[in-house]
């Protein structure tokens, strides 16, 4: 009965680390695809395709994106300029909100929170939204669109409300206000401190949509100029597609001047690139936070 | 009057409470409850010189032509279906992953994998369609250089809508699969070692353990993850299925939720007020659904309801 058991928990393992790598590798191998794909030289990648090894390699399409670096480096400027921004400022109302929410002496705190939490049962719709930001507020094509909609989103305000419940205790509250502190006071001289990994969290949330937004950008944005970087991504692999459709209708060689497969590769490395580096410390916080934050409910 | 007294006195008591939740109660009065008066555009035939209240009203039109059409139909029927098999499957995935890794000891390993399978979760959506592209493409893609090299014919996978009800869903998984598995395996790290200690003198085997301990303790997990999905059925994946897609029409048979009918409409086809329309009909059919949802659960178990 014993042997039975321990041979049934070796089974079980072997089986658990052959299906966990076998996933990891299957959640690894587009980007190892896209890598390969952006050292391979362009007329490799038309005549054999996408391979996981380089056939032929060649730095193409990294010299492309580099040689006209205005645009790109425009891009990144407007993504890091409205993730910062965005990410301050949503960071701020979000644990204020969360903050007045959960203290229970805050009368009104449940007719507050259901203001907030209505708005994810029934909406507009995207259309009146839209129409109401380009007509009404005459926000088209500025920096502003791209940051206000995203600073807050119920999710958020309810994931720390819960972080700040379950981080600061009740009594501090009390004795705080009987030494005297006002309830911003509380807020920022004690909460704030005690809420850390509650704050890195939602901030984590907050900073990764803003780096990753392409829609605000494709609804509001005209001016190429303001583009965010993965909407300027998205762009540049839509008319590198229409370049080459063109010129193999027309029999015009201009993809063979331009390497646009290899080209499309190396933009995606260089627009995905800072993400990767700092995904080690942005996933430790992630999974921390939302151990306390998210499971609790 | 004793209310609205009532109402001052709080007010006036704790004002820097009140003052810190009014850029909160300004954001969602503009982003979300002021665009609720648009509503009416859906019963209009918008025209851009009228604005809101200036173009012709047309009552049910829209709606009579969304349902007469067949589109409404259709909408609705790959909104629900793919989120209804993005949860059973999502979910069902990421509890017996969260198990497996759970088993294992290895650190490095564990921490390794667990980083890989996130990784997919912080790239954008339009590095999803580059990544798909160089997949599926028909001249270059890897799939179709896989099929040639074993002499198989090239398939234009672009081409053949039947595939890509599988193709979203796997790429649904592929991208949330580390982030709802984390979920998961952080409420088994929290289940107490004394229950499996009792478990393994009970002569309990491990596959006993997992279904008679881990799997009933992740029950209030998993009931949470599904009421925020059920809430939220009738808003499909708008950058999923828009960045894989996008405007290719031979697919939109299988393929087409309503985000991306109301997007294609508003900034292709400039139709407004049908765009509207398709928009309040989710809206409702979504406030409907989750109120349904949450008046059963709140009679099986209260605790588990949402409000």
């Amino acid at each position: 009965m014993k042997d039975n058991q321990a041979g049934m928990s070796l089974s079980f393992k072997i089986i658990s680390y052959v299906i966990i790598s076998f996933l990891s590798l299957a959640c690894l191998f587009p980007f190892l695809l896209m890598i390969s794909g952006s050292l391979t030289s362009n007329e490799s990648i038309i005549r054999d395709g996408f391979h996981l090894i380089p056939q032929v390699f060649s730095l193409e399409g990294y010299n492309m994106v580099f040689t006209f670096p205005d645009q790109l480096i425009k891009a990144y400027s407007v993504t890091i300029f409205v993730t910062v921004v965005g990410t301050v400022t949503g960071l701020f109302l979000i644990t204020m909100a969360g903050y007045v929410l959960q203290r229970k002496d805050f009368k009104y705190r449940n007719k507050f929170s259901f203001f907030i939490y209505f708005t994810t049962l029934f909406g507009g719709g995207l259309v009146p939204w839209y129409i109401m930001i380009t007509n009404y507020f005459n926000l088209g094509d500025t920096y502003a669109v791209l940051i206000l909609p995203g600073l807050m989103t119920p999710f958020l305000i309810i994931l720390m409300k819960n972080f700040i419940k379950s981080a600061v205790p009740d009594e501090l509250f009390d004795s705080a206000k009987i030494d005297g502190a006002n309830d911003f006071r509380i807020y920022y001289s004690i909460v704030l401190k005690l809420s850390m990994p509650g704050i890195a969290t939602v901030g984590l949330f907050l900073a990764l949509s803003y780096w990753n937004d392409w829609f605000l950008s494709s609804l509001f944005i005209n001016d190429s100029s303001k583009y965010q970087l993965q909407y300027y991504l998205y762009n540049m692999i839509n008319t590198m597609l229409f370049v080459s459709q063109m010129s193999s209708g027309t029999g015009v060689t201009l993809a063979q001047e331009i390497p646009t497969e290899s080209t499309k590769m190396a933009m995606a490395i260089v627009v995905t690139g800072p993400i990767v580096f700092l995904y080690p410390f942005i996933q430790r916080y992630f999974v921390k936070g939302l151990t306390v934050g998210a499971v609790k409910g | 009057m004793l209310k609205k007294r009532g109402f001052l006195f709080e007010l006036n008591k704790n004002k820097i409470m009140f003052a810190m939740l009014i850029p909160t109660v300004l954001f969602f009065l503009i982003n979300s409850y002021f665009p609720m008066v648009g509503i009416y555009y859906a019963f209009t035939s918008y025209d851009f010189a009228g604005g809101l209240f200036g173009s012709p009203f047309v009552g049910l039109d829209n709606f009579k032509f969304l349902y007469q059409s067949g589109i409404l139909w259709k909408l609705t029927l790959n909104t629900i279906g793919y989120n209804l098999v993005f949860i059973v499957i999502g979910n069902a995935l990421s509890i017996a992953i969260a198990i497996l890794i759970s088993e294992i000891r290895g650190k490095l390993f564990k921490k390794l994998t667990q980083s890989i399978m996130f990784l997919p979760y912080f790239m954008s959506f339009v590095l999803l369609s580059v990544l798909a592209y160089n997949m599926f493409n028909f001249e270059s893609g890897f799939v179709n250089q896989l099929l040639k090299s074993m002499g198989l014919a090239a398939v234009d996978i672009y081409n053949t809508p039947w595939l890509w009800p599988i193709l979203i869903t796997l790429f649904y998984i592929w991208k949330n699969l580390g982030y709802s598995m984390v979920i998961y395996l952080a409420s088994i790290m929290g289940i107490s070692d004394e229950y499996y200690e009792a478990a393994k003198i009970d002569g309990a085997n491990i596959l006993q353990r997992i279904w008679h301990i881990t799997v009933p303790m992740l029950k209030p997990t998993f009931v949470v993850l599904l009421l925020f999905a059920l809430g939220s059925i009738m808003k499909g994946q708008f950058d999923l299925f828009y960045q894989l897609v996008g405007n290719n029409g031979l697919l939109y048979n299988v393929t087409d939720i309503i985000d991306t009918y109301v997007y294609r409409s508003l900034k292709v086809n400039f139709d407004i007020g049908m765009a509207t329309a398709a928009g309040l009909y989710q809206s409702l059919f979504g406030f409907v659904l989750i109120m349904t949802v949450n008046a059963i659960i709140r009679k099986i178990n209260e605790d588990y309801a949402l409000f």
